[in-house]
């Protein structure tokens, strides 16, 4: 057993609004600066939808994430090692910034300059990039709001596998649901595997993966290798870049910017315990479809006394061990079978999981039944087809999914009978093998979702980084030091006049719309 | 008093000096500027260390004229490598001075070309496409157009070679860069008297590696040949 600790997150799509707060929140922190202006490190897609950037599920196209060989060993892919080198002038699995948008900004200024007219001064779009007046925009981060844009496009959705798609684009029968999306920090992570330099790479304390920006090249193949595209490509400085998990926030055990500003209160962080030694045959299992109890398999149970003994041996701090006991994460996942992982069939083994969506039962109630089946209604009555949240979430095998919605649904009912009625329901509880404590649990962290349940974060523990426990030297040398800089220690590397690579852009974030040239 | 003037401006002594900075010391300099610049840039800004890909802005002409340059370039410069560094006791094994410069002329004259097709496809785009443009530095648009005068000027040697099949100069140039790499004095006195053309070629060569380590140029120190060598796929790191 090798046993590695990991912050992972679930995220509870049945209480998302999609208000895009954790998004525009993450931007204010990460992605304001010349050169990302079109990363949103998160985002939330209204399904069905083809996503941002363009069709990114569809590795057809993208060839991003692992593929299995007939030997059964898995390889990115993009390709073997020389593959991925022999793309390196020229990447044809590249998305261009229009498959995410081009960034532009508005010419506010004119608002406030604008001499007296007799229609109101308008604030035309300009590109960030050129400089130049953009004309109307004709994409972006969040093109499919709300089901916006015709059925035909949206139905390109890759989650339409296997689904008689054409009936839900009558109005009647249409659904939709929110899916924020951010870096999965995978336990066996593709674009860690396609970068060429060996700038990406996952902490061993915490599971954060991240890029070394000054290791980083510029070689681009871990944009391709990632099949969730949640690597960005900063065009200004010629460097990749990703969603941090906000590990300075998570270091002091803070959650990340969007679980904190979340609204909804549908995002939980805590600690998985997984078994390092089983990743290699977690993500080469034969069927996509087994790809999820396999991942479930990898994780460890915090609670297993032989578990905690290897967490002693190996000098984990008890804080780990306790959070991981109180994990909300690891519960949902592997206790509850409510939480799933996001497209296990790019074998990444992603760690970022979802509660899938409940919705309106409103095809029994044309038939003229409120309910079909008792108290609880079938999944099959359901406005969104099971299958399609299969196809997003468990590589399309719908029983796990099935399952959960039915527990999740059992949990509603049982809590409504309760507290309307008085009356515990234990029959319909042992219908979908749940107990009163257990679902009792289930409902303060589901659904009444305090902070301090919803967050079970360990500090990260700087005076055991040495060889020795309490090395004061580490914990001193970070002391006073700067925080988060780019390049050059403490200098912000952004000066006007450098010597050797003087940024080609202000940021142009703050309104101010760069000129032509 | 026209003789007086020449008299103190001896055209042949002026000459004489030029050719000595040009080909006796400023190799040196360049040289110099190319590995300890590059040692500090590398040590200070790691940030600014990188490629420089602007393929995401604009995927059009990327995979002809990216690809075509490279290869054409990397094949050119081992070929300069190996053509001016073996010694003439090596290669006379195998082949004459002669044969030997007929396989540069070919094998350069091929690969000279794709990296023209390649570099002109990447000019033109660097030069004339609005966001490319717009977004590159003073130093990306500069070092393009100096590699492209080297190209041109590259190929334009090889009608001068073929004046004489018999690999003299080329043997002269060779001397050349023997003496300076092995820090032999009279370097610059063996090409004293060879064309212009390669000259030019010559200076505009060198003046490449003195602006190499300010440029994008320093990716090519980074080649990431290790990631073949690496076991495995993942990396993990302690914080």
């Amino acid at each position: 057993m090798k046993l590695r600790a990991q912050i992972g997150m679930v995220l509870n799509l049945d209480k998302c609004i999609g208000c895009h707060t954790c998004s525009v929140t993450c931007k204010n922190v990460w992605t304001t600066r010349e050169g990302v202006e079109y990363a949103w490190f998160n985002n939330v897609e209204t399904k069905p939808g083809i996503g941002y950037p363009r069709d990114w599920e569809n590795q057809d196209r993208w060839n991003g994430g692992w593929v299995r060989l007939g030997n059964g060993k898995i390889k990115p892919k993009l390709g073997g090692k020389f593959r991925i080198l022999s793309k390196i002038f020229a990447n044809p699995d590249l998305p261009e910034i229009d498959d995410y948008y081009e960034p532009f900004t508005f010419e506010y200024e004119r608002l406030q300059k604008s001499p007296e007219v007799n229609t109101p001064p308008t604030a035309r779009i300009h590109s960030v990039l050129t400089g130049e007046m953009m004309g109307k925009p004709e994409w972006g981060p969040n093109w499919e709001e709300l089901l916006g844009g015709e059925f035909s496009k949206r139905s390109e959705d890759y989650n339409f596998k296997d689904i008689e798609k054409e009936i839900y684009g009558d109005y009647e029968k249409t659904f939709m649901m929110y899916l924020p999306r951010l870096c999965e920090h995978c336990l066996n992570p593709a674009c860690v595997a396609s970068c060429p330099s060996g700038a990406i790479y996952k902490r061993e304390e915490d599971g954060v993966v991240l890029i070394d920006q000054d290791k980083c090249r510029g070689w681009r193949m871990c944009v391709s290798g990632c099949p969730y595209k949640k690597i960005y490509f900063n065009w200004n400085s010629g460097k990749s870049e990703k969603c941090t998990f906000c590990y300075p926030r998570l270091e002091s055990g803070d959650p990340t910017v969007c679980s904190e500003t979340c609204v909804g209160r549908i995002r939980y962080l805590g600690v998985f315990l997984y078994d390092a030694d089983k990743i290699e045959a977690a993500a080469s299992v034969e069927n996509d479809q087994d790809l999820y109890q396999a991942q479930l398999d990898a994780f460890l149970d915090p609670a297993d006394p032989a578990v905690i003994d290897e967490a002693k041996r190996i000098a984990m701090p008890g804080s780990w061990i306790k959070a991981a006991q109180n994990s909300p994460v690891y519960k949902m996942a592997k206790e509850w079978k409510v939480a799933f992982p996001l497209h296990p069939e790019y074998r990444t083994l992603p760690m970022v999981w979802y509660i899938p969506p409940l919705s309106p039962v409103q095809s029994a109630l044309e038939e003229g039944k409120l309910l079909s089946n008792g108290a609880v209604p079938k999944t099959d009555d359901l406005r969104i087809p099971v299958k399609y949240l299969a196809n997003m979430l468990t590589a399309g095998k719908t029983e796990p999914v099935d399952f959960a919605l039915r527990r999740m649904m059992t949990m509603r009912e049982y809590m409504r009978e309760l507290t309307v009625e008085g009356t515990k329901n234990h029959d319909l509880l042992a219908e979908v093998g749940l107990d009163e404590d257990t679902v009792d649990d289930m409902y303060r962290i589901m659904a009444i979702a305090n902070y301090e349940d919803r967050f079970v974060i360990p500090t990260n523990h700087r005076e055991y980084a040495g060889k020795t426990p309490f090395d004061n030297d580490i914990a001193f040398e970070s002391r006073a030091s700067c925080g988060f800089s780019f390049g050059n220690d403490c200098s912000g590397g952004e000066g006007r006049i450098n010597l050797f690579s003087s940024p080609t852009h202000r940021n142009t974030m703050s309104g101010k719309v760069r000129r032509e040239r | 008093m026209t003789s007086e003037f020449f008299s103190y401006f001896d055209l042949t002594a002026f000459f004489e000096y030029f050719n000595q900075f040009f080909f006796g010391i400023y190799p040196y300099i360049c040289i110099m500027m190319l590995i300890g610049v590059s040692i500090i840039r590398y040590d200070r800004e790691q940030y600014t260390w990188k490629a420089g890909s602007s393929q995401l802005l604009r995927a059009k002409g990327m995979r002809m004229g990216n690809n075509l340059f490279h290869i054409g370039i990397i094949l050119l410069f081992f070929g300069h490598l190996i053509g001016l560094l073996l010694p003439e006791a090596i290669y006379h094994y195998f082949i004459t001075a002669g044969q030997k410069q007929l396989m540069a002329m070919i094998a350069g004259g091929i690969f000279g070309i794709t990296c023209f097709i390649g570099l002109s496809i990447l000019l033109h785009r660097r030069l004339f496409d609005k966001r490319v443009r717009a977004t590159s530095r003073f130093s990306d648009i500069a070092i393009l157009v100096m590699l492209y005068i080297q190209v041109i000027i590259g190929l334009v040697t090889i009608p001068y070679s073929a004046q004489h099949m018999d690999g003299s100069s080329m043997v002269l140039l060779a001397n050349w860069a023997q003496h300076i790499v092995t820090f032999r004095p009279g370097a610059a006195d063996f090409i004293m008297d060879i064309s212009v053309v390669f000259k030019l070629h010559l200076v505009l060569g060198l003046t490449t590696f003195l602006i190499f380590p300010f440029t994008r140029l320093v990716h090519v120190l980074s080649v990431p040949i290790k990631y073949l060598f690496r076991t495995g796929y993942q990396i993990v790191r302690r914080r």
